[in-house]
């Protein structure tokens, strides 16, 4: 099969969508001209015209806000944010207004509106600049959260998002960018709220999505040589969550690790693992532990960074503290 | 340009219309029927109804919290809305949005919204959904005085005029934001120059006479609608009531607010009409009469209506349910 990077996965999804649905356009900050930060949306203007290829100001509410007015007219906008951590600033438009519009409307609009945009830290890049902050979306109704780890479940699930009718925050990761996989050349979706189990195993479940379904993989190679067979699943979307699946690993292994990148106060890992102990709790061997993010902004020094953020040898320390 | 006589009493209709409205939506929320904000349009009915007229049915309007006048203006059912504003399923929104969030699908009304300044780059995004549609629709953009501070306020202006967009930003100027006077708030409160910034023209009109409203609009629709870009309206006008039903108005004078009610759209109106033989005393006393019926109407008809079943708390989230 042919093999395809990260960023090249959103730039075919994006030329597929936009060539077979005349209602679909890109609007964001250098993603015309210059092609994307990242590389996701390099070409597109070429091909589509700077009328469907818009580049902005630097105004991320604006944007939103001008994706949401589009959305509930007649067209299908895919606004880019060049990172999450610009979201932030445009954190009323999404929760406020786009995650809202159709519930306080009654229901007599759709918002078919995709937000991508880059998170994740371990580049250096600082406090302001290496956001991993989904919980905060999938906190709030009215918006689904889809967060990919691959090329191949990017493309089918970015594909997905744009054809869906509701709002959906799209979280692709800076370090996954250059990353290399499997993608074939006909076209294929995946459905929201469906995980992928990356590995079989029956000792212990570990979730995990994005770049630290990387780590988890890694941890469970290193498991693997102490005789301690990890279960890897990756939810691919947090909103809709597939609880089911984690549930029947779970129930095998009785042991689970939830992986997030973002802070462990109140993050995406507490909502899981207190789902996992409300379901199964008398069937539980130990409690469901978390591995995320230390609760400090993210600091640049690079070894203070590496300390701050989680990796595949603190996955393995969860596992090892609920399996010996 | 004078104004034909006929459509002289459709606007005076719909004045009496708004302000018999408002007067009923106050006794009901003194009664109780009515919870929450509710931000009354008394003394500002000259702006929605001399700038809506101004428009095609099917031109978008996109509002504020103080939004009742404009989904009237649209020709939404009183009965729609009223229900609304007492919570019951048959409300324009099924009672899941309020006061401050009628949206009329049918009738081209994008909404109302809740936070200072959320609507002006959703109206902008419409705009730009009609320009890539080729389609010549307008969108009048609402928003008060203290919206001009808000940062969407200049991303929306400038995204505007940067893609030459049909938008006629209309600021209602009542010179306070909640119980904060214009000059208190604003560094430059000619609020129509500030358009300048973004090379849009700005106009500016006495907000207490209809008739000059709706030629001004006229103007400014056919230009925006003929290619000409967007353009801001600056409607100079008082609200008789407090920002909400549960604000006295404290910080205004007595003196000042007589001054207003001394410039009152509805008797300027209904004296011109007087005097050019355009109407009778009796006609106007008729036109009162059914209004009346027309609210009583309403009210009589959300005080008969249910309220949301149980089962519509979940619904209208998402197009695809929640957990779809």
């Amino acid at each position: 099969m042919p093999e395809l990077r990260y960023f090249e996965a959103v730039q075919r999804a994006l030329a597929e969508e936009m060539a077979r649905d005349e209602r679909v356009f890109i609007l964001g900050e250098d993603v015309g001209l210059v092609g994307g930060t990242f590389r996701a949306t390099e070409g597109l203007m070429a091909e589509f015209g700077a009328r469907r290829v818009r580049d902005t100001p630097i105004a991320e509410a604006a944007i939103i806000g001008v994706a949401i007015g589009a959305a509930m007219t007649g067209l299908r906008p895919v606004a880019e944010l060049m990172t999450l951590n610009f979201g932030i600033v445009a954190m009323d438009q999404i929760i406020n207004h786009a995650s809202k519009a159709r519930y306080m409307f009654g229901g007599q609009v759709n918002l078919p509106l995709v937000i991508r945009a880059a998170a994740g830290g371990g580049t250096q890049k600082g406090a302001q600049h290496s956001h991993s902050i989904e919980s905060w979306f999938v906190n709030s109704p009215g918006i689904r959260v889809v967060i990919p780890s691959t090329p191949y479940d990017l493309k089918g699930l970015l594909k997905t998002a744009i054809r869906c009718e509701d709002p959906v925050l799209f979280i692709e990761h800076e370090m996954l960018y250059n990353t290399k996989g499997e993608v074939p050349d006909e076209e294929y979706l995946l459905p929201f709220g469906v995980a992928d189990v990356k590995r079989p195993g029956r000792d212990v479940t570990i979730v995990a999505w994005s770049k630290m379904l990387h780590e988890a993989l890694k941890a469970a190679d290193q498991l693997a040589g102490e005789g301690i067979e990890a279960e890897v699943i990756d939810p691919r979307t947090l909103d809709p969550f597939d609880l089911d699946t984690v549930l029947e690993s779970v129930l095998r292994t009785r042991r689970a690790v939830v992986v997030e990148e973002g802070w462990r106060k109140v993050g995406v890992g507490a909502e899981i693992a207190s789902q996992v102990h409300e379901a199964l709790f008398y069937e539980l061997e130990a409690p469901v532990q978390r591995v995320a993010a230390a609760d400090v902004p993210t600091p640049y020094a690079s070894n203070l960074e590496k300390l701050a953020l989680p990796d595949a040898q603190r996955i393995v320390d969860a596992v090892l503290k609920i399996t010996l | 340009m004078a104004i034909a006589a006929a459509d002289q009493i459709t606007m005076y209709r719909k004045m009496v219309l708004i302000r018999r409205f408002e007067e009923g939506v106050a006794e009901a929320y003194a009664d109780g029927f009515i919870g929450g904000f509710t931000h009354l349009y008394i003394g500002q009915e000259a702006v929605a109804t001399g700038s809506i007229s101004a428009l095609n049915h099917d031109d978008y309007v996109i509002g504020t919290y103080r939004v009742h006048a404009h989904a009237l203006c649209r020709d939404t059912a009183p009965r729609a809305l009223m229900a609304e504003l007492y919570g019951r399923a048959t409300g324009v929104c099924k009672g899941k949005g309020g006061s401050m969030h009628f949206f009329d699908a049918s009738r081209y009304m994008l909404g109302g919204y809740g936070i200072v300044g959320g609507n002006l780059p959703i109206g902008v995004g419409a705009a730009l959904s009609m320009h890539m549609q080729q389609q010549d629709r307008v969108v009048m953009n609402f928003f008060g005085d203290g919206a001009s501070n808000q940062g969407v306020f200049h991303e929306a202006l400038n995204m505007a005029k940067l893609w030459n967009l049909g938008v006629i930003f209309v600021c209602e100027n009542n010179f306070y934001g909640i119980g904060t006077d214009v000059r208190t708030s604003s560094a430059f409160n000619e609020i129509h120059k500030k358009a300048q910034g973004y090379g849009i023209p700005g106009h500016v009109v006495n907000g207490m006479d209809v008739l000059a409203v709706r030629e001004k609009c006229e103007e400014l629709v056919k230009f925006s609608r003929q290619g000409g870009g967007p353009v801001l309206l600056e409607a100079r006008c008082y609200r008789y009531q407090g920002h909400s039903m549960t604000d006295a108005g404290k910080y205004r004078s007595v003196a000042e607010a007589e001054l207003w009610k001394k410039r009152d759209p509805i008797p300027r109106l209904a004296k011109s009409m007087l005097e050019a033989g355009i109407v009778d005393q009796a006609k106007l006393d008729q036109i009162q009469h059914e209004v009346n019926e027309t609210v009583e109407d309403a009210m009589r008809f959300a005080e008969a209506s249910p309220r949301p079943a149980p089962e519509a708390l979940y619904g209208d989230v998402l197009v695809g349910g929640p957990s779809a």
